[in-house]
């Protein structure tokens, strides 16, 4: 689960991680409001939305009055912002963060993730701040330095110390990196996040050291325990296919091709949008509907497919290991029913009574193209979409 | 032959009496496996035949603990069916009594609770398969998991996979074929599992049983890269390889909490590279794999007929000595 940068600092900030001062705006009087209540001469507007890269595509500036702090959130509000993460159609701009300007000497970097080859979360950092910290690992690698947690005691305070001084760190500003670090351990820790990124922390003139942005993600594993965050959910920032998808619990994520797909199982259901392609067709979505594939989840994947105009053709295909083929295909064809299909739906049922299953496909009286194989299933799909 | 699992398995099931635990035992038993302990705490002593929609074969007697049921039947494996929140303790539970297999069906448990339990698994004699995973299998001998046991054929071709579905997929092309398997393991799609593919590689590797192995990987994380290194040094057998994913986007999770591709790393692409290069037979489609392993067993010179289980008037030189911990 991903929530806004201003989200994730109020979530640092009781782990007593330094942020700068700041308040969320939804309309552009709220933000003039909250810069006046801030105080000083200089503010940062920054756009909220899911996605990173925000700065290059308009939505972080700087205002040095107040009159300029409502000229900028105008032009914020309602604007569709395009990053390198949101893809060309960009996400609309419906909340504004408004934060003191800080004297910022430099810029680093802070990660905590885990690290899947060792099991272990790990902590990285690096004096290349405010930058893709990606390019920096494909290009300098050597400039980001790890610390893996031990499980069972968490981030040690050595650890830190001997991160801060391979940044380079002394007097005031290293101490202060030492508690900051240590502080968002504990954060990301308490908070079951899967990511606590600050690019850039920053270590102003006066030696404090600043999560000037962060990025908090929450494992979804563990969102049971921690019921706080359904307030932090931001639907604007879903997919309305894929919130609908997920309310009749269904896995699904839009793509940008013209087969829909229905598959049982995540590998599967990966596997058949790679054999889509490979038959010249390209996946519409990833839908995942589970071990059950009755007739109602069978009827609510249609619905969604259905509902991108981009589809041309659907391609069923149901492993029947545990669930049974011909009670997927009694749904499929109670859902085609009630559903109008009017493109050319493409079914493969295999294990478990599959013979039976093709047979009350056949006999349903509906135009299904049924198929024995994965391979020509895949066939199938392609002459439908070439039609 | 095979690994990890067979006739000679002790099966304990923890979390026995719930809905899951009570289908698949069902399931487990009608296959042949070699059910011996139920566990559910607070329901000690008593013994458990299933429920109305679901009646075992035969009562299975109902333990308070691992430790009891080990100390009782000399279970050596077991398998975990308890909810999410409650999984980690299973593992550790089972780790703790002497189990030497515990396979972790349960899906959407915490990674910060998995980072914990592989860290207390560390240095103890205990594997771990999963957890999300479904389970492990060796044709006519012991099912232990969730896949449909019907599919398979015993026989000798190693399997090892992130998904569940993908794999019966895998594996009825198998059987299609006449192809028989020797051991199919599903290692599971969470980022921190136990066995990883390297490990249950290193397995087939020396198992007398198996010719070929058939290796199903997907987006995210290097674990099929660093089998690939294994491979390239180590294994001679034919391997068969496929990467689930080659159309999915960045930073989504595909179902699997494990399937990301993040920082432009874990992509299909790379991973296929990286197995190629360690000269693993990488088909693009999911479709051919049965006949892409027929090929390649065909090229080695060994037997592409599927062998009925022979190998029990052999002596087991891989096999695993049965757990006690009794003192």
């Amino acid at each position: 689960m991903k929530i806004h940068e201003y989200q994730g600092k109020e979530i640092l900030k009781k782990f007593n991680v330094a942020v700068p001062k700041g308040e969320v705006a939804f309309s552009i009087d709220d933000a003039v409001k909250a810069a006046e209540k801030i105080g000083g001469s200089v503010w940062v507007v920054k756009a909220q939305i899911h996605a990173g890269g925000r700065g290059k595509g308009g939505g972080v500036k700087l205002a040095r009055s107040l009159e300029e702090v409502r000229e900028i959130a105008g032009e914020m509000i309602g604007m569709r912002l395009v990053t390198h993460q949101t893809g060309p159609e960009g996400r609309i701009v419906r909340r504004l963060l408004i934060e003191q300007g800080v004297n910022i000497e430099r810029e680093m970097y802070v990660g905590i993730t885990l690290d899947r080859a060792r099991s272990q979360d790990v902590v990285m950092v690096s004096t290349e701040g405010g930058v893709e910290i990606e390019k920096v690992a494909a290009e300098t690698p050597e400039k980001i330095l790890k610390e893996a947690v031990d499980p069972g005691v968490g981030l040690q305070a050595f650890q830190a110390r001997r991160l801060c001084f391979g940044l380079g760190l002394s007097g005031d500003a290293f101490k202060n990196a030492v508690s900051f670090l240590l502080a968002v351990y504990k954060a990301y820790d308490a908070s079951d996040a899967s990511l606590a990124e600050i690019n850039p922390l920053v270590i102003t003139k006066e030696g404090h050291v600043l999560a000037l942005d962060a990025k908090i993600n929450f494992d979804d594993n563990a969102l049971y325990r921690h019921k706080e965050y359904e307030a932090l959910r931001d639907i604007d920032e879903e997919d309305p296919l894929e919130v609908e998808a997920s309310a009749s619990n269904l896995n699904y994520i839009k793509l940008d091709g013209n087969v829909g797909c229905m598959v049982n199982g995540a590998g599967l259901a990966m596997a058949t949008m790679d054999i889509i392609k490979l038959a010249g067709g390209m996946p519409a979505n990833f839908l995942d509907v589970g071990g059950g594939a009755s007739a109602t989840t069978v009827e609510a994947g249609f619905k969604i497919i259905l509902k991108d105009p981009n589809v041309r053709a659907i391609l069923i295909n149901i492993f029947g290991g545990i669930v049974r083929c011909d009670r997927v295909a009694t749904g499929v064809v109670e859902a085609a029913k009630k559903v109008d299909v009017q493109v050319p739906i493409v079914i493969r049922l295999a294990g478990t009574n599959a013979e039976l299953a093709a047979e009350i496909l056949e006999k349903s009286g509906l135009k299904f193209l049924v198929a024995s194989t994965l391979k020509e299933a895949a066939e199938k799909v392609t002459r439908a979409i070439a039609a | 032959m095979s690994i990890l699992v067979g006739k000679k398995t002790r099966l304990v099931v923890q979390g026995i009496t719930g809905g899951e635990g009570t289908f698949h035992t069902k399931q487990m038993i009608e296959y042949g496996t070699n059910v011996v302990a139920g566990v559910t705490p607070g329901k000690g002593g008593t013994t458990y035949s299933g429920n109305e929609r679901d009646q075992f074969p035969r009562p299975v007697p109902v333990f308070n603990s691992v430790a009891d049921a080990v100390a009782k039947t000399k279970a050596d494996t077991s398998i975990i069916f308890v909810p999410a929140a409650f999984a980690a303790d299973a593992i550790m539970e089972a780790a703790d009594s002497g189990i030497r297999l515990i396979v972790a069906i349960t899906e959407g448990i915490p990674a910060a609770d998995m980072v914990r339990v592989y860290d207390y698994l560390k240095g103890k004699d205990v594997s771990l398969i999963g957890p999300n995973c479904p389970g492990i299998i060796t044709p006519g001998g012991a099912k232990i998991g969730i896949m449909p046991g019907f599919i398979h054929l015993p026989g000798r071709v190693g399997l090892i996979s992130r998904s569940g579905t993908l794999t019966y997929e895998a594996v009825s092309q198998l059987t299609a074929l006449g192809l028989g398997q020797s051991t199919c393991i599903g290692i599971g799609g969470d980022p921190v599992i136990g066995t990883r593919f390297i490990d249950a590689m290193k397995l087939f590797n020396a198992d007398k049983g198996t010719d070929a192995i058939v290796m199903i990987g997907e987006i995210g994380g290097t674990a099929e890269e660093e089998a690939a290194e294994y491979i390239r040094a180590h294994v001679k057998k034919p391997v068969i390889g496929f990467i689930a994913g080659q159309t999915a986007p960045p930073g989504r999770r595909m179902g699997h909490a494990g399937a990301i591709i993040s920082g432009g790393k874990g992509t299909a692409a790379e991973k296929m590279a990286a197995m190629k290069k360690a000269g693993i037979i990488v088909v693009d489609s999911p479709a051919v794999i049965g006949e892409t392993v027929a090929r390649a067993l065909r090229k080695s010179g060994r037997r592409t007929t599927a062998k009925r289980v022979t190998a029990k008037r052999k002596p087991r030189a891989a096999a695993r000595k049965p757990a006690r911990k009794r003192k």
